[in-house]
């Protein structure tokens, strides 16, 4: 057998290595051992291309390229917060992409030949994954206002530089010959900045609440931007493995976007959440009940059955610990509680998830928006912490609202419905919302985590 | 090592459908781990970067796939390693 066939067959155990990595995450009990396997595997790779028949590796600048990247990303892994899992991600996909550009960038300096449409694509889709993700980082951290920032002629502008890379990407290949390997190193280099450039249009007219659409969606082509690049230098392991993350993150996108019932063009052109559209308080008069938390504590005691739905506004006061010890003492009375989590709740996919899990709650009692939506029928309070558009009730019935045909939790079938708001400040989607002024609704206003712990111990001493 | 593009297409295509069937039978609790978890995979560019490291290649070429090692690498070790962080909490009591 060829060396080189040995190189291939180790990248072809690490391909089956990450999938039944992924396969194994179908099932909270497994998916530690397949994450376990999925790293075996990017070993294998990592052994199979040092290994590679024929080539000379420069291994001082390897060993201190691989040392700079591991102490980096372990001190990420080990320090991040759950509740900033958002913002890691949206680097890592960011990352993702550059490493993609980079490696595209390197095999056309150093072998000119290369075909200039897949070194473009790779380059062009890697770049602008790059900026997106640390502008949707921006915005999860707070550097730039989670608002949708809109301007006159933004989509113009955004198409027309979409268009122009196109076309910088297509035309050198019809009109250049060979010979002219500058007028490609130029073109390369313009189509680098429009994909740096068009990475923060697209991105900056995007909302708060539909990170979670973008982060998948940058996920995604993160993971694209590595099979392009597999193309270009005829790896099979960047190939499969770019394409599982790229299947991954489209899935996921699909996922959030039918958890709002919007389509990916009106998430990203849409501009959501944008400041002038407070349109929604139209002089309707609410009727809003304020209470105290020993009023709340109250009506929890007298409640045999309780579900909780958090929101974003629960990570953000990093409450997650004090609503599983509240959680814990209604259960010791012998109640029943249970959490209603919203596909779309926080700022990604299985963010509440991943922050209950930190606070040790179970995973069984963690209910999906199917599975919860019956149980608000015979549901006396439904404990709502820092949720707002996807509990509106505007969504089933308000055709004028921005939400309208959103899937919701019907959290107002309960008997009572008790409202945790820091202020009456309209939701990310700038709606005001209804479920407030309903007759079961009180409010109880104050950050999460005070509201908790103050709550935590009126039950105590009930 | 130059391999047809039509076989690199139908390894491309059959690899996507593979992803489409495993993803979907990942539940909505574990998305986020699925999401950290496919960053790390996504770091399998680091075999690109590592292959563009050679004792001959030019300065640019070489200093360019050193940038992209160090991006993958974070990936890579930050990708795994946070995923495991995550799934460990995974409890049912």
């Amino acid at each position: 057998m060829e060396a080189i066939q040995i190189t291939n067959i180790l990248y072809l155990i690490s391909a089956v290595a990450f999938i039944l990595g992924i396969k194994r995450l179908s099932h909270p009990k497994t998916a530690r051992s397949g994450n376990l396997l999925s790293s075996l595997g990017m070993l294998i790779a990592i052994i199979a291309t040092l290994t590679y028949p024929g080539k000379e590796f420069d291994f001082t600048l390897i060993l201190a390229g691989v040392g700079i990247g591991a102490v980096i990303g372990a001190i990420f892994a080990t320090r991040v917060q759950m509740t900033e899992m958002p913002q890691m991600v949206a680097i890592f996909n960011g990352l993702g992409g550059a490493a993609s550009a980079f490696v595209a960038s390197s095999e056309f300096l150093s072998s000119p030949n290369s075909p200039f449409i897949i070194v473009c694509l790779s380059v062009f889709i890697g770049s602008l994954t790059f900026t997106g993700s640390f502008v949707a980082f921006g915005k999860l951290q707070g550097f730039i206002s989670g608002r949708a920032i809109t301007f006159k002629g933004q989509q113009a502008i955004n198409a027309v530089i979409a268009l122009l890379s196109v076309s910088l990407i297509l035309a050198p290949g019809l009109f250049f010959d060979s010979s002219m390997y500058s007028g490609y190193l130029n073109a390369f280099f313009v189509i680098i900045v429009l994909a740096l450039i068009l990475g923060v249009g697209l991105t900056i007219p995007i909302g708060g609440a539909d990170m979670p659409v973008v982060i998948s969606l940058l996920n995604s082509y993160s993971g694209i931007a590595a099979a392009v690049t597999g193309f270009l230098i005829s790896n099979n392991a960047l190939i499969i493995s770019g394409s599982l993350v790229g299947a991954s993150g489209l899935i996921l996108t699909n996922i959030m976007c039918k958890g709002m019932n919007r389509s990916l063009a009106n998430v990203i052109f849409g501009a959501v959440g944008a400041e002038s559209e407070g349109g929604s308080s139209d002089g309707k008069e609410m009727n809003i009940k304020s209470y105290s938390t020993t009023e709340a504590a109250m009506i929890l005691d007298a409640a045999e059955k309780i579900i909780i739905v958090p929101g974003y506004g629960l990570a953000v006061a990093q409450a997650q610990h004090v609503a599983r010890e509240v959680a814990e003492s209604l259960e010791a009375m012998g109640k029943t509680v249970l959490y209603a989590i919203h596909p779309v709740a926080g700022r990604m996919p299985g963010h509440m998830n991943v922050l209950l899990a930190e606070a040790n709650v179970s995973y069984d009692v963690l209910k999906d928006l199917d599975e919860i939506n019956p149980e608000f029928e015979d549901c006396d309070v439904a404990l709502i912490l820092g949720a707002n558009d996807v509990v509106n009730p505007a969504a089933r019935h308000d055709q004028s609202s921005p939400i309208y045909g959103m899937p919701i939790l019907n959290v107002d079938k309960s008997r009572t419905v008790i409202i945790n708001k820091r202020s009456m400040n309209p939701g990310f989607a700038g709606v005001q919302n209804e479920l407030f002024g309903y007759d079961n609704s009180i409010m109880v206003f104050g950050d999460a985590k005070d509201m908790l712990n103050d709550l935590l111990k009126e039950i105590k001493e009930l | 090592m130059q391999i047809d593009i039509v076989s690199l297409i139908t390894i491309f295509i059959l690899a996507v459908f593979v992803g489409n069937e495993i993803i979907n039978k990942v539940p909505p609790t574990l998305h986020t781990p699925l999401m950290s978890g496919s960053n790390a995979i996504s770091g399998i560019a680091i075999v690109g970067a590592i292959l563009a490291i050679l004792v001959d290649a030019g300065d640019a070429s070489k200093y360019i796939g050193l940038a992209a090692l160090i991006c993958a690498t974070i990936n890579v070790v930050g990708g795994f390693l946070v995923t495991d962080r995550m799934l460990k909490m995974f409890k049912k009591k």
